[in-house]
This record gives C-alpha cells, structure tokens and sequence, in this order.
C-alpha cells in the first residue's frame, strides 16, 4: 500500500501538465497514472495543481537572537501553510550568520522543527558590516549556497568585488540588499507624489538603479552568480534584462507585496505598508508584473520579514521595514498575474531551486523524485484574516485573494492541509 | 467634524465657519476675564511626542480659556522611553478620562493612528513635515483680520517648503480661501512635483516680490535629510531673506508672517521682525483664539449628540 496519493489533479509532470494522480511511498514519488491501488493518506487535488513545493529564496525566521518575532518553529509552520517546502534563511539574526556553527546552528533547528527544509544562507561580511570578508568557506562547507548581507547592501565597491570573486570559485550565488544606502538613509518610503504630499523623507527609485548597475559591472568582472534581491523598480528590471541578454549569470527576485501594492497605499501611514525597498509607483508595479510574466524576473520570494505588534504599532516612520508573506505569496501571484501553471512552478519552485542548486526541490513530479509537493487550487477565492506567524504584520489580512494551497507535502508526510 | 487633522480636502466653509468661531474668541481674548465656562468638565490632554513649549502652551491656554481642564505628557519621562508601544500609551491616557488629544510628533501620520486606535476627537500639533493644520487657521485668521478676506491675495510662501507641516497646511487653507500662492525657494527647498500642488513656483523672490499681499517666512534648517540643502546661510540671505531693502520694495500695505521661531537675519532682517507690518506677534495672540474654535467645534455641546 502507497503513504499518500494525490488523485485528480493537474500535475506538473516532466512531459508537461497532466490530469493524473500520484503515488508517494517513502518520501518519494513512486507511481503517476490511474488505478494506483490504495494508499494510507489520499488528498483529492480535484480543481487543483500538483508541483513541486514552493522554495522561497528569501524568509527572516529571526532565530537566532529575536524570537519574539518569529522562531524557526512559527516561521516553519508559516512556510508549509503557504505550500513551501523548502525556504532560505536570511542571516541578519542575532548573532549574524556570518560563520560555519552559526548556519549549522539554523539548519540542524530547521531538522528538528522538520515540517520544511530551512537552508542557510551566510553573509557576505562580517557582522554583516560591510568591511571584511565572512567565513565564506565554512559557510560552504555548512551548506550555504546564497550569501547576502541582506538588509544591507554591501556599500565598498573593493570589498564586494573581493568576496565575488571568493565566492565565484565554489560557484555560488552573491545575493544583494540592492538600496543605495547614502541615497536611502533618510528615507522612509518610496520617493514620489505621495512621500511629498505626507513630507516624509523618500528613497528614489534610482537608490535600487545604481547599486545594481554597479554590481552587475563587478559581475561582469569577476563571472559571479548575481542574484538581485527583491527588485522593486522599472529601471532594475530593465538592468536585469540587459544583463541577461548579454548571457550574465543574473538572476532576480521581487516579493509579492511589490506586486500587490504602490506607494499610494503608503498613504494611510500604515506600517504594514512600510518595507524595504519600499513600495514603490504604479508603473514600477507594472514593470515588476510584466518582468515576472517574461520570465526577466525568475523567482517570486517572500522577505516574509516579521515584526511584534509593539514594534508595528507606532508612528510610520518610528516602525522597522518588513512584512509578513510565506502564507499568501503564491495567492498573489495567481491574483495579480496571468501565469499558467507551468510558469507559476517555474517562478515559485524550480527556478528558486535552481538558482540555489538544489536537486531535491523544485522537480517536475516524476518517478523517482522527492516527494516535495504542494496541492494548489487556482481558482480559490479568499480573504485572509490571520496568520500562523509569531507576528501579526500583514497588508493581506481582509484582502480578496485568488488561489491557495491547499495541502503541503515534505518527503512524502502532508505538512499543512486547509481546513 | 469629527478629527482636525489636516487642512488638506477642507472645504472653504468648513474654513470660514471655524475662522468665524475664531474671530469671536479673539474677541473673548480681549474681555476683562478672557474666559467663557463652554468646555467646563471636559479634559484635554496634550500629547507632545515631540518637544514644543510654543505650541503646547497656546493649545492649554486655549483650552483653559474654554474651562476644559488640561493634562500634558511628555515623552521624556514617560513609559515609551520604557518600550511602550505608541498605541498603549494612548490606550492609557485615553483610559485616565480624556476627552481630547492634542498630538504632536516628529513623524508623519502619527495623529491619524491615534484616531484609528481611540475613540475620542484628535487634534493635529503637527506631524512631521506633513501637517499642521491649526498654524495654517491661525495664519489665515491674521490674513483675514488685516485684508478682510483672502480672496484674490497675492501670497508667497518663501525658503522651506519641502521639510514644511507649515506650508503643507497653509498651501491648503490659503488657495481653498481664495488666494494665489507662490512658492519660492531653492530647488533643493522646493516640492519634488511642484505640479501637483494647488500653486505657483519660483526660483526667484525678487521677481514675485511686487505684486505680493503677503510674504510667508518659512524657518531656515541648515542641515536636512543627511546632506546639505543650499550652499550657505548668507547666500540663502542675499537670495531668499526678507532684507531691508526687499522690504521697501514691497506695497505699502503688504504684510509679513512668520511661524516662528525666527533667525533673525537669516530668512528676516532684524528691523523688518519688528516692523509694524510684520504680525509675527498678533500670528501667536491668535493662536490661542484658533485653537480654541477647534477644540470648542470638536467638543461643544451640539457635537456630543
């Protein structure tokens, strides 16, 4: 007898999309085709898609050092009910993940939580400071694939050309905070018609547009994988796709709140609105939808970043950047943009696998692939009204949203099944 | 009208009808014993995250002069130097009895969450750069009081713009009443889309300063948003100062107003501060006789129903 099947849905086969059913027997995808026999578990995918679980590229967990905004505990529980199977820690924690103990430390807690695969990832600098090189090898060593000062852009052009290079000879991925610090530092939200009228000091568009310029020139120097962090402006997505069509290995992410939502939101002074980059205009939403539809924009990825109440609930300007996003990113995504089923694996799961060189995630459903599914239903109307985060800051809550997960699969065992 | 937040989508009757209020207790102001018992009971409590004697003082002076009972928090000493959340600290004030807040504090959109969060009228002391909105009654009431109306007045509002609550209000209350306004200042001091406001720009005060009504000083900040805004203090004078000479050149009848505090000899010259036509002084008397038809429009008796 199998552990699970999954019956009647549209799957994500190698071939292509199929309406089939899929057989899982220890932890791994063992049958697809009609007539699979019994099985201990069955999930009915009727109306739903079946792919590989998502991968987010980009999740704070805040373990360790600020747990009561978020532990790998919550921040797992938060990940499996939004489909995901597996999600890259950033290491902006307390401590820094900037050594090989430190990664250890996150992905052996991400082993005992086990309801999803919490990989490290480890700075570019020290302390995440910005001036000398992290322990880059025994992060490799602990595992870590993508390394990002994240919350930070890496400012001293010498040293981020040192530690690509450094990095470059493992082959792995220089991820980057892309926000010009010098031209972000007084800013609260995105410059424009709305920071002028509520006199709040902006971050012009062009704070993302130089540091990534300037990056890809030290890319291009020095043959590393760049991977720009949560793209947020026109002008980077047109950045991007230069690079690309000049056969750079660059990659690119943007979040589903620079989907959703503009600066005009920003307007009511809510600080669930409030991230960085910040909402940026209309037509820079555009961009980014149209860039992740191309496929200029590879992979959708959280910054699923969360926040007390007590640090949220102040003044705009007083609160921290960051908002909530494992549970609901996919659900943009089907709200917002017009991507089918294959692209909307592609951009949730295999490219984020890809791009961290993963082989156990973001698979086409085959035999003999790891069980690492999600069940999703498209056409799913909701309106999220909480979250099983430790936080609670989220601009989705109330929203009407289109398409939702509705089982998570981790190695054959159903991690998270809607109610 | 529930909150006073911003001058921003007030109509001008709204505007009128509390210039109106205003103008009668100014009247007030003046009796023997400068106080009517129309808030008796009532207790506003002013809230200044942010640190401002002027402001806070003219708001209790107003309130004391309607027989509302005061109360004042200052940040300082309280429990948000403990790591109260802004909404808990309301929470608490709000829970000792208040019927009134009076907020001001350094970050934009701060009244608007205390409005969201309490149950009783907020009054905007000035959020930020972003509003302040009973500086731009009491500018338009002196205005008003010299030129009988604001209607078809020539006003410039000079230096700052971009950092200003000031002229964020005064913009507002000043074109919704009538006026034409013109900014003037540096580009750097200027709004980044000039476009979308109810205005005129220029570069220029000297070629504007003719046909002006009213000259709008703004305070001078040398130092904003990490970097520096116009090369130095003594060129911003030789361009943008109400100099002596400047002042001659105005119509006899034009006045000036200035929010205070003022550098003197920087954006006003010291002979021009103290010039009759320079209503810095009656700008402050007014104040309170403002902020008293504010607080008497939120918490008088035809309101409570």
């Amino acid at each position: 007898m199998l552990d699970l099947i999954i019956t009647g849905g549209e799957v994500l086969t190698e071939d292509g999309p199929a309406f089939t059913n899929v057989g899982v027997e220890n932890g791994t995808v063992t049958a697809i085709g009609d007539n699979l026999g019994d099985a201990a578990v069955t999930i009915d995918a009727d109306g739903a898609w079946v792919g590989p679980g998502f991968v987010d590229l980009h999740t704070h967990l805040r373990e360790p050092g600020q747990e009561w905004k978020e532990d790998i505990g919550s921040g797992s529980a938060a990940a499996a009910a939004g489909g995901y199977t597996a999600i890259v820690a950033m290491p902006n924690t307390d401590p820094v993940i900037d050594s090989g103990h430190l990664a250890r430390f996150v992905s052996d807690r991400g082993k005992q939580v086990g309801i999803v695969d919490v990989l490290p990832s480890g700075c570019l600098t020290m302390g995440r400071a910005g001036k000398t090189m992290a322990h880059i090898d025994e992060l490799w060593e602990a595992g870590v694939r993508l390394f990002t000062d994240d919350g930070d852009a890496v400012g001293d052009a010498s040293v981020l050309r040192l530690v690509m290079e450094y990095v470059a000879q493992y082959g792995g991925v220089v991820s980057q905070h892309a926000v010009d610090p010098s031209l972000s530092r007084a800013g609260h939200m995105h410059e424009g018609s709305v920071s002028s009228r509520l006199g709040m000091y902006g971050i012009p568009s062009e704070a993302d547009d130089v540091v990534i310029a300037r990056d890809l020139a030290l890319a291009r120097l020095t043959g590393v994988h760049y991977h720009v962090q949560h793209l947020s402006t026109a002008g980077g997505v047109a950045l991007v796709a230069g690079a690309k069509a000049e056969g750079m290995p660059v990659t690119a992410e943007v979040t589903p709140h620079h989907l959703m939502f503009s600066h005009a939101d920003v307007a009511s002074t809510d600080s669930n609105f409030k991230m960085m980059p910040p909402l940026r205009s209309e037509s820079d939403r555009e961009a980014l939808i149209a860039g992740l539809e191309s496929g200029i924009i590879d992979a959708v990825a959280t910054d699923h970043a969360p926040h007390a109440a007590l640090e949220k609930e102040v003044p705009f300007e007083d609160a921290p950047n960051g908002v909530l996003g494992l549970e609901w990113a996919a659900s943009v995504v089907t709200t917002m943009t017009g991507l089918g089923i294959t692209e909307f694996f592609e951009r949730m799961s295999i490219a984020p696998a890809r791009i961290l060189g993963r082989s156990d995630h973001g698979q086409h459903v085959a035999q003999g692939s790891d069980a690492n599914l999600v069940v999703y239903r498209p056409d799913l109307e909701w309106t999220p009204t909480t979250s099983v985060s430790r936080s609670r800051n989220a601009p989705y809550f109330g929203r009407a949203l289109t398409g939702a997960p509705v089982a998570t699969v981790l190695r054959g065992v159903v991690t998270w099944e809607r109610a | 009208m529930r909150h006073f937040l911003t001058t921003e989508g007030m109509d001008r009757t709204e505007l009128e009808d509390l210039l109106d209020e205003a103008d009668a207790f100014s009247e007030v102001l003046t009796r023997p014993i400068p106080k009517v018992p129309a808030l008796r009971g009532k207790t506003v409590a002013t809230m200044f995250f942010e640190p401002s004697t002027r402001t806070r003082m003219s708001f209790e002076k107003a309130a004391k002069a309607l027989s509302a009972d005061t109360m004042s928090f200052s940040p300082s000493t309280s429990s948000l130097s403990k790591g109260e959340s802004l909404k808990d600290t309301a929470l608490t004030v709000r829970a000792m009895g208040v019927d009134l807040m009076v907020v001001r504090h350094k970050e934009t959109g701060a009244p608007w969450r205390l409005a969201e969060w309490l149950d009783i009228p907020i009054v905007n002391g000035g959020d930020g750069a972003h509003q302040h909105p009973t500086q731009a009654l009491l500018d338009c009431l002196t205005i008003r009081q010299r030129f009988g109306s604001l209607d078809g007045l020539e006003i410039a509002i000079v230096g700052d713009i971009r950092h200003s609550r000031v002229a964020r209000s005064d913009i507002f209350a000043m074109a919704t009443l009538g006026a034409s306004v013109t900014l003037v200042g540096p580009r750097t001091l200027l709004p980044i889309d000039p476009e979308a406001w109810p205005v005129t720009i220029s570069h220029d005060l000297d070629a504007v300063l003719d046909r002006l009504d009213v000259v709008y000083l703004l305070r001078v900040q040398t130092e904003r948003g990490g970097g520096s805004v116009f090369p130095s203090l003594p060129e911003y004078t030789e361009r943008y100062g109400m100099t002596d000479r400047r002042f001659a050149r105005l119509k006899s009848d034009a006045i000036v107003l200035h929010p205070g505090p003022m550098n003197r000899g920087v954006e006003i010259s010291h002979d021009v501060a103290d010039h009759e036509r320079a209503l810095i002084l009656q700008q402050v008397t007014n104040g309170v006789a403002a902020r008293m038809a504010v607080l008497f429009q939120l918490l008088g008796g035809d309101h409570d129903a």
